[in-house]
């Protein structure tokens, strides 16, 4: 499996990493939602992990591109963003889960495996 | 498209939402409670900076900044909490964004997503220089964790003409 991981915190992009770099799974990373866009025409993911709130780009924003160029792609929303509102906008322009900031690496890594096992 | 209702709160109610959610952010992240100090307003002789700071700007139903400034030794061991064996000033300034960045954005949960938060901006050193708004009080929330000593400063303007007021009482209460 390939997965991007998009996020403008570098320590957030290694916390994702290191969760499932041990999984065999070819990862790349992005800082915001053009450099995301970059990677993913060349890189061609099957899971993206997509934060939000980034320069550039925003996350919902390179949420629905990502789908235009590639519907089957699995894409979870992380964020800090906590009012419902945001969650359900996440999922109605097609993110596959979402999850909110601070996450624990027990809950991060369940809903990574529920993006390899869907 | 996402609406913005308008959500009402007073100066009380935003404090009291920041610091629940600095002591989340903190038992989350660590598993170590943070104490959250009582609250007071800056005044100009107040250092309030560290060594690693990120402000966050905010629009939409309310207008200001939420600042986060911590030491570098207590960085040093959050950093530890994301899984970090490395040290670099680098990744100190981007936990200190990215802190600044969660507990802003969770509060949304509370001031609705008329509260809009910017991308955080990060800079370094215990500069004497930094701007605060003139036009709304400074709140610090004093944080102690694991010994060390951090702030997070408040902003905050209602986008509206008259000015909420509120009670210095209150500042004892919130912290309690």
């Amino acid at each position: 499996m390939k997965l991007l991981i998009v996020d403008d915190s570098n320590i957030i992009r290694r916390s994702i990493q290191r969760e499932i770099g041990d999984q065999n799974h070819e990862i790349r990373m992005a800082g915001d939602g053009v450099e995301a866009l970059k990677v993913f025409e060349d890189f061609h993911p099957d899971i993206v992990t997509m934060d939000i709130t980034m320069p550039n780009m925003d996350g919902l924003s390179c949420v629905e591109q990502i789908l235009q160029r590639n519907a089957d792609t699995r894409i979870l929303v992380i964020s800090a963003l906590a009012d419902k509102g945001t969650a359900v906008e996440a999922v109605k322009r097609g993110a596959t889960g979402f999850l909110l900031k601070p996450f624990t690496s027990e809950t991060l890594a369940t809903e990574i495996t529920e993006l390899f096992v869907d | 498209m996402i609406t913005t209702p308008e959500i009402n709160t007073t100066p009380e109610d935003d404090l009291k939402v920041f610091v629940k959610g600095t002591e989340y952010f903190f038992l989350q992240v660590t598993s170590t409670r943070a104490e959250v100090c009582t609250p007071f307003i800056k005044e100009p002789s107040d250092r309030v900076i560290d060594d690693f700071s990120a402000v966050i700007g905010i629009s939409g139903s309310q207008r200001g900044c939420v600042y986060y400034s911590a030491p570098r030794e207590m960085i040093r061991e959050l950093v530890t909490h994301y899984g970090e064996t490395e040290a670099s000033d680098d990744l100190y300034a981007d936990c200190v964004g990215e802190i600044a960045n969660t507990i802003s954005g969770n509060a949304r949960e509370y001031l609705g997503p008329g509260f809009m938060i910017s991308v955080p901006v990060v800079f370094r050193g215990r500069a004497e220089d930094v701007r605060f708004p003139h036009d709304a009080p400074a709140f610090v929330i004093p944080i102690l964790w694991n010994g060390h000593r951090s702030s997070l400063i408040l902003c905050l303007k209602k986008d509206e003409k008259e000015p909420p007021t509120f009670d210095p009482e209150m500042l004892k209460e919130i912290a309690s």
